[in-house]
């Protein structure tokens, strides 16, 4: 195993960078990244666009939605990745084709999260604050959406971790992420795949733990600010 | 002040609210009561355009309420309104709050807006609660919370939606206290609520409804004691205690 690591160990992480594009774990995390940080504020603006009050808003956002849900994410990717660049007759290459697919598919997941979060307030909140004069909008953002958004922590988190583990399928279309990688020093190695995709294996769990402790820490630390799930207002029956 | 001409809502095609008049003066206290169901929350709900009207006209100081092209922002910020479950926003302590409208709409700075809350909380008796979440204080200092709140922005009237029913027996009489101060300095109020009592001490005049309808009014004496309509007689009856001795 040491020996693995001494031989194939760096190649694991940045793939053939400097010498050539950079692969591995750190491609891995950068698309990661990147997903979430895009697929977040993509989310959150279906996602609003999904509960408003006008339905021209409204109407293709939730076709949209329909539409990605219904299909696998390998889907969306051989579709971004073959079909795109037959109409637009630009070869998009594979880093980006996996990024646009992933928040594209991520987006309306999330969106959907924070539909049900916006949904599951009690309606009085959003109709208070309208009636003290606040703008829809302004009310979303003031009263609504710190409420949801804490209560949909754990699903955002959970459609997180989703984002992590779905960059492996970059593997299909030849994106030298980690999993990639992990294929190519098995073949290499031939006699060790235990090793190898145990490696590879542990490598996302650690990932994927590390991102819900973290967001464990988050969750007491907002309860501490007083927006916990469990307060929300007495309300006799 | 408040002018209701001719006032209809329907749900589809359940008729809601059928033909109200009702004029209500600056300075007035005004009770509405009557059977749930009959239209008293979906009634004041109109006056500051929660609920749309499908007939007749709502005047707030000679502007018609459900204008279009009225900022219906402006005319909320000017009504204050009360609910029966308080809705206060779990995650804003009791001073946030009472000053976050005023501090969004621009209309106070942050600390003007401080000010005013304070003031307020010292008057419904919750001051010392000002750093504290609502989910920390009782139903009844919650419901006073929120008419802090509802004040901050000075609106000339304020409209309550049954501003006890949600709450422990023994902690309305907290609550219809601080309604009762503000009818005394001469605030225009609208109450829908199921306290006789309040109606008997408090209110300038009872309006009963029943359907949709509003069937009578007459000042508080005169409406428990000689009640016109068959129906108000009979919702006085049953309102009573089945354990009094009847009084007539």
């Amino acid at each position: 195993m040491l020996e693995l690591i001494q031989q194939y160990g760096l190649y694991f992480l940045i793939g053939q960078y400097p010498s050539g594009p950079l692969g591995g774990l750190a491609l891995t995390l950068i698309l990661a990244a990147m997903g979430l940080l895009l697929s977040l504020p993509l989310g959150l603006a279906f996602g609003l666009m999904r509960v408003s009050p006008w339905g021209w808003l409204r109407g293709p956002v939730t076709g949209f939605i329909y539409l990605v849900r219904g299909m696998p994410l390998l889907m969306v990717v051989f579709w971004a990745y073959f079909f795109l660049p037959s109409i637009t007759g630009v070869k998009t290459d594979q880093f980006w084709t996996m990024l646009i697919a992933l928040v594209v598919f991520d987006a309306a997941y999330l969106a959907e999260i924070v539909r049900a979060g916006i949904q599951g307030l009690p309606r009085g909140q959003m109709e208070c604050a309208r009636s003290l004069g606040l703008p829809y909008l302004r009310a979303m953002r003031s009263v609504v959406l710190p409420q949801a958004l804490r209560n949909s922590l754990p699903s955002l988190v959970n459609q997180f971790i989703s984002t992590i583990k779905e960059t492996s399928l970059g593997y299909i279309i030849g994106l030298t992420e980690v999993s990639f990688i992990a294929n190519q020093i098995n073949t290499l190695v031939f006699t060790k795949p235990a090793e190898v995709f145990g490696a590879l294996g542990f490598t996302y769990f650690v990932l994927c733990f590390g991102l819900s402790r973290f967001a464990h820490g988050m969750e007491r630390r907002l309860a501490r600010r007083g927006l916990g799930s469990h307060i929300a207002p007495k309300v006799a029956a | 002040m408040i002018e209701l001409q001719n006032v209809n809502k329907w749900y589809g095609d359940y008729h809601a609210l059928v033909d109200v008049n009702e004029t209500i003066a600056s300075g007035e206290v005004v009770v509405v009561c009557g059977p749930s169901g009959s239209g008293k929350s979906t009634l004041i709900r109109t006056i500051n355009r929660l609920e749309e009207i499908q007939g007749g006209q709502i005047l707030l100081d000679g502007r018609d309420v459900h204008d279009p092209r009225l900022d219906v922002n402006a005319l909320r910020a000017g009504i204050g309104f009360v609910f029966q479950q308080f809705n206060l926003f779990p995650h804003l302590t009791v001073l946030e709050n009472c000053t976050l409208a005023a501090v969004q709409l621009r209309k106070l700075t942050a600390s003007e807006a401080r000010e005013r809350a304070m003031a307020l909380l010292e008057r419904v008796g919750l001051a010392h609660k000002a750093q504290a979440l609502p989910s920390q204080l009782s139903g009844g200092q919650q419901q006073r919370v929120a008419i802090a709140r509802a004040l901050t922005l000075k609106p000339p009237v304020i409209l309550f939606d049954e501003p006890t029913s949600a709450l422990d027996p023994e902690m309305v009489g907290e609550v219809l206290l601080v309604m009762r101060d503000l009818a005394k300095d001469g605030m225009t109020m609208v109450c829908v609520t199921h306290e006789m009592g309040f109606a008997r001490e408090v209110a300038d005049r009872v309006v009963f409804m029943d359907q949709g309808a509003v069937l009578e009014r007459a000042a508080p004496h005169e409406f428990f004691n000689h009640p016109q309509h068959p129906r108000t007689q009979k919702f006085l009856a049953d309102i009573r205690s089945p354990f009094e001795k009847s009084a007539a």
